[in-house]
């Protein structure tokens, strides 16, 4: 059984997408329990697959027995091994807390949304776990169209938002898809590891240089990197609220998974690096990505688009990171990748349920709640403490890392970046809890909500989001392990 | 001016690719209608597919299925010049597939906007939602 874990994590949701979408037909009942059955036996292998990376080392997984090059493998190696259960879990746990969220939105589509929900959570995995170029494209896309489908069931100017994004996502992967293109033509292969072994000659060659930029432009429009980050804040806060919490902490993070295995796998870091140049514009980039995402951030009168400009803002943070060019630098990259989507994953999870109770999550809508969701509101301060990045929870590690590596790299700007953003981070989240806490002005608008007493959401959407709230700290103890055994052994030797 | 023109000529599929794709890149950025944007998108991919599909292409090759694969004298020297590459195709008839949904997916969404706004032109929409 254990052998087949790496088909197993894309074959069991694909299908039991299938069987939820004729379940839905049969009885809406059934299609909850179905999905959660998929996404924990998916959640099952990947953690299986990450013990026996750890036992045994890089697995190659040859599909249908046809050896690489010319059939499609899967590489596990400690890098992927990392983020799939990442993906898995945050999926499972968002899709058990959103159940009443559905139910209440969507009373009769409920079996769609969770056919959807399992090809996005396929697509996710099939991204990161693939060794194959072109392979990547076609679930990228899969992940894509089924992404725009869950954010266009939302408010009025959902689709629109998701228009835009389409375009733009469109873009973004047909432009990956061309890097690909003149990656074949160079070496006459699509297999990452193949590619590899292939280049080395050919870094001179202006195609290849052609594709790693033309990649990476790709990459970076799919996962908002700043100046293409356009799309993102409307489509992510116009969606309802189980979407955008699956997808605001995984796409993005995914992408960036993608753009360091391009790095670090497909092209080399030598390549990346010392070949190329431009690894000092591309940290300054992310610095404005990460000031801006901030500023930006600081603009909003309304908590949901707020948190999807701290998304930008952190794309920057695990951009910068990995274009660094050393091994601080790519180890807080990646642990940011675990981190970023764990504490995404729990503030939007606190907007899931304000929007549950509350039907709305601008900031005057927010007053009071401190006494009236309490334990949300303490996820959220975990959330945002875990942003800010303060000890005990995870996001301080990764911060520490970034910093480490960018004082090392001698690239203060970067350092300022992280710092600032953290500050702004620090201001964001304390007005929110100033508003939270006290409670709303003496009726004139005629609103008898000043009657008091407790109003949590129900149990079934507080206990996941108070098991990702301990994740965040429970990870951020547990940093140095996940360092010492897993991301050390993503970063090539050479990488110093 | 002749270098300008042996180069284009030479290299011409590449030409017309970048060109296809500047147009479609155009429309999605420039024209106001948003079936104008889509139709922009899908020029934009097929620009795409026409670069795999132009890159596979040999003179004077043949569609790759070998002469005399079965029977007796079966094991032979395949010269590879004599065949185009199918990998290309292939890949592209994925690519087809998935440019075909993405269409279906924009002009779906398409109407769920002229459902809500009841136009389809860009300006227009924007104005409505300032408006509210």
């Amino acid at each position: 059984m254990s052998e087949q874990y790496p088909a197993l994590l894309v074959v069991v949701p694909l299908l039991s997408a299938l069987v939820v979408s004729v379940a839905g037909w049969v009885n809406k009942r059934l299609c909850f329990p179905i999905a959660v059955a998929a996404l924990g036996v998916t959640a099952w292998s990947c953690v299986g697959l990450l013990l026996r990376v750890l036992d045994e080392g890089v697995i190659v997984y040859k599909l249908g027995g046809w050896t690489p090059p010319m059939g499609i493998a899967y590489y596990i190696d400690y890098l992927n091994s990392l983020v799939l259960p990442v993906v898995s879990i945050v999926a499972l746990l968002n899709l058990i807390a959103n159940k009443k969220g559905i139910e209440q939105q969507f009373p009769d589509k409920t079996g769609p949304f969770y056919t959807l929900y399992l090809l996005m959570v396929t697509g996710l995995l099939g991204i990161v776990v693939t060794g194959d170029a072109f392979n990547l494209y076609v679930l990228l896309e899969i992940a894509a169209l089924t992404g725009y489908g869950l954010l266009a069931m939302g408010e009025e100017r959902a689709p629109l938002a998701t228009l835009n994004y389409l375009y733009m996502g469109t873009i973004g992967a047909c432009f990956y898809l061309l890097g690909v293109g003149y990656l074949y033509i160079v070496t006459g292969s699509l297999n990452m590891v193949d590619i590899a072994g292939l280049l080395p000659p050919l870094y001179q060659s202006k195609a290849v240089l052609a594709a790693f930029i033309i990649c990476m432009v790709g990459v970076w429009l799919k996962m908002a990197f700043f100046p293409l980050h356009a799309w993102l804040p409307n489509a992510y806060t116009y969606a309802n609220s189980a979407a955008s919490s699956l997808i605001a902490p995984l796409v993005t993070k995914v992408m960036v998974y993608v753009m360091i295995r391009l790095i670090l796998t497909v092209f080399t870091p030598e390549f990346v690096f010392t070949t190329l140049a431009v690894s000092d514009a591309v940290v300054w980039l992310a610095v404005i990505a990460i000031v801006m995402g901030a500023v930006l951030a600081l603009a909003e009168r309304n908590l949901k688009k707020m948190l999807t400009y701290i998304v930008v803002a952190e794309v920057g943070y695990m951009v910068g990171g990995a274009w660094l060019g050393n091994r601080d630098g790519m180890t807080g990259a990646i642990l940011h990748i675990v981190n970023d989507a764990l504490m995404t994953l729990c503030v939007f999870m606190v907007v899931g349920n304000i929007v549950y109770k509350v039907k709305g999550y601008a900031f005057e809508d927010l007053q009071g709640l401190f006494r009236k969701m309490p334990f949300t509101m303490a996820a959220l301060v975990i959330g945002a403490m875990s942003i800010i990045g303060v000890p005990p929870t995870c996001g301080f590690f990764s911060k520490w890392y970034l910093i480490v590596g960018a004082i090392s790299a001698g690239h203060y700007g970067f350092m300022a970046a992280l710092i600032f953003s953290s500050i702004v981070s620090v201001v964001l989240f304390f007005r929110v809890f100033e508003i939270c806490y006290y409670e709303p002005f003496a009726d004139h608008h005629g609103h008898d909500n000043h009657s008091g007493g407790m109003d949590e959401a129900p149990v079934s959407m507080v206990v996941p989001l108070l098991i990702v709230a301990v994740i965040l700290i429970v990870v951020g103890l547990y940093t140095g392990d996940i360092v010492n055994h897993v991301i050390q052994f993503a970063i090539p030797e050479a990488m110093v | 001016m002749t270098d300008l023109i042996s180069m284009v000529v030479a290299k011409y599929n590449y030409w017309i690719y970048i060109t296809l794709m500047m147009i479609g890149l155009y429309a999605i950025i420039a024209k106001n209608n948003l079936v104008k944007k889509i139709v922009g998108m899908n020029i934009f991919q097929t620009a795409i597919i026409l670069f795999y599909v132009s890159i596979s292409v040999k003179k004077g090759a043949t569609i790759p299925i070998l002469e005399h694969g079965h029977g007796p004298d079966a094991h032979h020297v395949v010269h590879a010049v004599d065949y185009i590459n199918p990998l290309p195709h292939v890949l592209m008839l994925t690519a087809i597939v998935v440019g075909v949904a993405t269409l279906g997916v924009a002009l779906a969404l398409a109407i769920r906007v002229y459902n809500n706004y009841n136009t389809l032109e860009e300006d227009k929409i924007l104005a409505q939602i300032r408006e509210k």
